[in-house]
């Protein structure tokens, strides 16, 4: 069942990357690695099958390692309640280059669709605020993730933070590759390094 | 017994440090311990390492991954306790086969005074194994540097996944006192 008024993943997913440039890509996993997936492959994608409450850290090495590009991670709720710390980790080290999107349906859709924190209680745009990101926002139109792409592009500005209330529609899995070497590999030839 | 006061003046956390600097470590993510407090300080004082805080020690473990996909090495400092905290993050070393290091100060041996961090540091070693880690232990100021040496060479030139531990014989155990 999805609401009229709340944003479809897919579209939100496609928008933001629409016009990603040289954009490194991190996503949560779950139906956020399906959205990525769906959105085109790059070699500059990086498909998280587990490692769940991680996807922001690994955005944060990211972009530490590479001050030069954007990288965006893009996430479910669930997955960014169990990294919720890392929000104060990045609030501290203010990575200027990296842009986190939350897909925030308000529940687990991997595993039945079991309602989250977010749904009653947990206030992500609050919690990355008090985290020490200060440019927080949450987005409710598709015109507001364009804004958010095209801020993210500027690598002088961040850390970002977006929390877009999506629908709960469960939609075809779009499924990624899941080696994990590979994409490694596949990433870090993107970049310009060659295999040890 | 070691007091702790006998690593402020301990010669093994330069060494440590010196051999992080010529591998070309980036990234420290750390959760704080007595034990590795010198080696800490360097790292904020080094021009080239960045030091990271986390919440929890699994933090890292992703940081560090995703480190390596943007080309640069790392290495997560923690303390035994922190292990346990890793375990499924873990996984991100055997699925990335990345040069994973971990220095570990250990807790629970050698006339530890508080009962709680028995069960984790009785089991750190098991459990690193279990995911995977290849683990090195130095117990004697001596051979920190020769164990330091071999951890970081396997972690980085052959992307094998390796804890130090650093055994509370070498650290001192801490003293409680009122």
């Amino acid at each position: 069942m999805s609401k009229a008024n709340l944003l479809d993943r897919r579209q939100v997913v496609s928008t933001l990357l629409a016009d990603r440039k040289d954009a490194l890509v991190v996503a949560g996993l779950g139906a956020s690695t399906y959205d990525l997936a769906a959105a085109g492959d790059s070699a500059r994608n990086f498909y998280l099958w587990g490692a769940m409450g991680g996807a922001v850290m690994m955005g944060l090495g990211l972009a530490l390692a590479q001050p030069k590009l954007p990288v965006v991670v893009v996430t479910g709720d669930g997955e960014m309640l169990m990294g919720m710390g890392s929000l104060a980790t990045v609030g501290l080290q203010k990575p200027t280059n990296l842009s986190i999107l939350v897909l925030d349906n308000e529940a687990y859709g991997e595993t039945g669709g079991q309602v989250s924190h977010t749904s009653a209680a947990a206030d992500l745009v609050g919690i990355a605020r008090a985290c020490g990101i200060a440019d927080v926002k949450a987005i409710s139109t598709l015109g507001e993730i364009k804004i958010f792409a095209a801020a993210m592009q500027d690598i002088t500005s961040g850390p970002r933070f977006a929390n877009v209330k999506i629908d709960t529609a469960e939609l075809e899995r779009v499924l990624s590759n899941r080696d994990g070497m590979f994409m490694m590999t596949r990433l870090r030839g993107a970049l310009g390094y060659a295999p040890i | 017994m070691h007091a702790r006061t006998e690593v402020q003046d301990a010669q093994w956390p330069e060494e440590i440090f010196a051999i992080l600097q010529r591998h070309d470590v980036r990234q420290v993510p750390y959760v704080p311990d007595a034990g590795h407090s010198r080696l800490i300080q360097r790292v904020l004082g080094s021009s080239t390492m960045r030091g990271i805080p986390l919440t929890t020690e699994e933090e890292g473990v992703a940081l560090l991954a995703g480190a390596w996909a943007g080309g640069q090495k790392g290495v997560l400092l923690m303390q035994s306790s922190g292990v346990g905290n890793c375990i499924n993050m873990l996984s991100l070393t055997q699925i990335f086969r990345f040069p994973f290091l971990t220095l570990v100060t250990m807790r629970g041996e050698w006339g530890e005074f508080n009962p709680w961090q028995v069960p984790m540091g009785s089991n750190t070693q098991g459990v690193l194994e279990l995911s995977g880690i290849r683990v090195l232990r130095a117990a004697h100021p001596s051979e920190v540097k020769d164990v330091m040496e071999a951890a970081a060479s396997q972690a980085y030139s052959a992307c094998t996944p390796t804890a130090m531990l650093l055994s509370q014989r070498l650290i001192g155990t801490k003293v409680f006192v009122k």
